[in-house]
This record gives C-alpha cells, sequence and structure tokens, in this order.
C-alpha cells in the first residue's frame, strides 16, 4: 500500500455501520489495518488503520457520501502505518469504586510519573443510576515493580478507591 | 522423521492437523527431540514446542517451565500425552512461535493430570499446576491441530464485572 490512514467514525449505533463502511473501503481498493471498534455510550465506535494506493482525496469523499447518508461522523487522517511490532504489556492496573470526577486524571498522572507506557485502556460505568461503579482497566508497560506503582496510586489520591496491579505475564510456546 | 529447522507459522496447513501417535521410541526418536529442543531454545523466550511446529505430524512435546517462578517439573519431553484429569480454570496471556506478533487471554485448566511416555517409551505421570499446566495445554492443543487463536476471548467481556439489573 502506498499510504496509510486513521479513519474514525462516531454515529448511534445500528446493526450494519461495519459492513457499510468496510463495503466503500473494499470498493475503493483499501486494505485494512489494525482496528479498535467499540459501542460506547450507545455510539458506536471505529478506529480503523486503511492502506490506500490513492491519495485519500477520492477516498475521503465516498467516505462522506456514506456518512451524509448514515448520520455518522467520518475522519480521514494520514497516520504511519506501524505494524509487526506491538510491544507486550508488563503490568495491568485495576481501579474500580464509586463515580466521581477526577480518576482518569489522578490515576493516569501518577502512572506518567512512574514511566508507565499506556497500551490499553478501557473503562466502563457498571453499578446502577443511584450507585455508579466506575471501573478502569490499564495494561501497558513500566520498569517499576506492580507493588511500588500500586503504593504510589493509593498514596496520589486514589485511597478511597479499589486499586490493584498485577504482573502480566505472557506465556510463548 | 522429517521435519523443518525452523518453527513453521499459521497460516501453513500442517498447523491443523491432527498428530499421529509415535510408536517407535528409537535413536531416531530422541534425535529429533534433540532438534526440536533446539529450535525451541533458539526462540525468543520459549518455554515450549509442540512437533507439529517444526511440520513433523507426531504426539510429541516438550516444555520447559523452570525459567518462571513456581513450582515446576524442568524440562519434560511427553509423548503421546493424555490429560487424565483436570480441575479449575484460570485465564493467562498466550503468545505462540508459530504465530508471531500476537497474544491474548486464554481460558485454560488450572490444575492438571498427566499420562505420557518419555523419549525411551517409559510410561510417566505428572501432576502441574498453574504456568506449567497452561504450556502443557498449549502444545498439546496443537497435537490436535489447534492454535490459541481458537480459544481467544475478549479482553472487555472478561474485565468488567456483569452488572445486575
Amino acid at each position: 500500500m502506498e499510504s496509510w490512514y486513521m479513519l474514525t467514525l462516531v454515529g448511534r449505533d445500528r446493526p450494519g455501520i461495519v459492513a457499510e463502511v468496510t463495503q466503500v473501503l473494499y470498493e475503493a481498493g483499501c486494505l485494512l489495518g489494525e482496528a479498535s471498534m467499540l459501542r460506547l455510550g450507545g455510539n458506536f465506535t471505529i478506529m480503523l488503520m486503511v492502506g490506500t494506493d490513492g491519495d485519500g482525496t477520492a477516498l475521503n469523499r465516498s467516505l462522506q457520501q456514506l456518512a451524509d447518508a448514515l448520520d455518522l461522523r467520518i475522519h480521514l487522517d494520514p497516520a504511519e502505518g506501524a505494524f509487526h511490532e506491538h510491544p507486550e504489556a508488563n503490568i495491568c492496573v485495576t481501579i474500580s469504586g464509586a463515580d466521581r470526577a477526577g480518576i482518569v486524571a489522578q490515576a493516569t498522572r501518577c502512572l506518567a510519573g512512574c514511566g508507565f507506557n499506556i497500551l490499553n485502556l478501557e473503562s466502563t460505568v457498571a453499578g446502577s443510576v443511584e450507585r455508579p461503579l466506575y471501573v478502569l482497566h490499564i495494561e501497558g508497560q513500566c520498569p517499576l515493580d506492580a507493588e511500588a506503582i500500586e503504593q504510589r496510586l493509593i498514596q496520589d489520591g486514589l485511597r478511597d478507591l479499589d486499586v490493584s496491579v498485577h504482573p502480566m505475564e505472557t506465556m510463548i510456546a | 522423521m522429517f521435519a523443518t529447522r525452523e518453527v513453521i507459522t499459521w497460516p501453513d496447513e500442517r498447523l491443523r492437523r491432527i498428530c499421529a501417535p509415535v510408536t517407535a521410541f528409537d535413536d531416531a526418536l530422541r534425535a529429533f527431540v534433540a532438534d526440536m529442543e533446539g529450535v525451541m531454545r533458539s526462540g525468543p523466550s520459549a518455554v515450549g514446542i509442540a512437533a507439529p511446529q517444526v511440520g513433523c505430524l507426531y504426539r510429541i512435546v516438550i516444555v520447559d517451565a523452570s525459567a518462571r517462578k513456581g513450582p515446576n517439573h524442568g524440562r519434560l519431553v511427553l509423548i503421546n500425552p493424555e490429560i487424565v484429569s483436570w480441575e479449575g480454570s484460570v485465564m493467562g496471556r498466550e503468545g505462540c512461535l508459530s504465530v508471531p506478533d500476537m497474544t491474548g487471554n486464554v481460558v485454560r485448566a488450572q490444575d492438571l493430570v498427566i499420562e505420557c511416555f518419555d523419549e525411551y517409551g517409559r510410561p510417566q505421570s505428572y501432576e502441574m499446576s498453574n504456568f506449567e499446566a497452561r504450556v502443557v495445554q498449549h502444545e498439546m492443543d496443537h497435537l490436535d491441530g489447534l492454535l490459541f487463536l481458537d480459544r481467544v476471548v475478549s479482553r472487555r467481556s472478561d474485565l468488567f464485572p456483569r452488572v445486575k439489573k
């Protein structure tokens, strides 16, 4: 492929969004790379690496036509297609507790101070409307050990939450 | 025994075949086991290998969990291995020499009892747990044409507690 783009899409969730979008890409002769597609709070979201031999202008036009027809917001931005070099996470962090403002900001500022490189972050609001439960799960690479990271998180203002940090061991066989 | 001197990778169809039991416990078998172990130890921190990963479709596995913490049996050669009992289940991250640059979460039995033969044809039985048991299950899957890709579960669905309505 000549060049790679990052396609981002947000729209109200309904069946068929992935099929419609990927059909347009297929007809435009694109290759697909790595993707994350998730339903978040009633929206469907796509982050998708798209490779094309063209300059992206015609592709962007086709995608915008689709976006208008399906009431989606789509962006296509040039991006580097760096594949076959997945870094392996060695630490996972799970934080949960009564929802309040600032949990992610406090946690990730502390992790950044530990030299923690986030490779994957997922969060959700579980529980009930009356008693929302915030659950945050982060995987990444960090030179500090799990116990040291956990202590830093607790000391840095997350005392009211349940914090657990574990080493991640990947078995290769 | 025909084998390559390097690990074959998916989508090589040989990784999807069901392997045949070993019937001759001879010098050729032991020479093959030595070659296979050499391939395993030349890889990046691999803790096990199965014969089909070097293109040999027989039920032969080598594992060595001794580099990791926790109880283990060290280097084991498992010929015609069978799981005779298992208990518990545990999630862990796996990768495979035959599926480079990919890892995923897989649920495996926590405790195993296996029976097998060693490379001299002597019957053996091992009880094992956790990491070592995971390695053995991963390798035994190869003998039946299964890859860890067949067992990967969604990270997202594992991580979040189920909401009670």
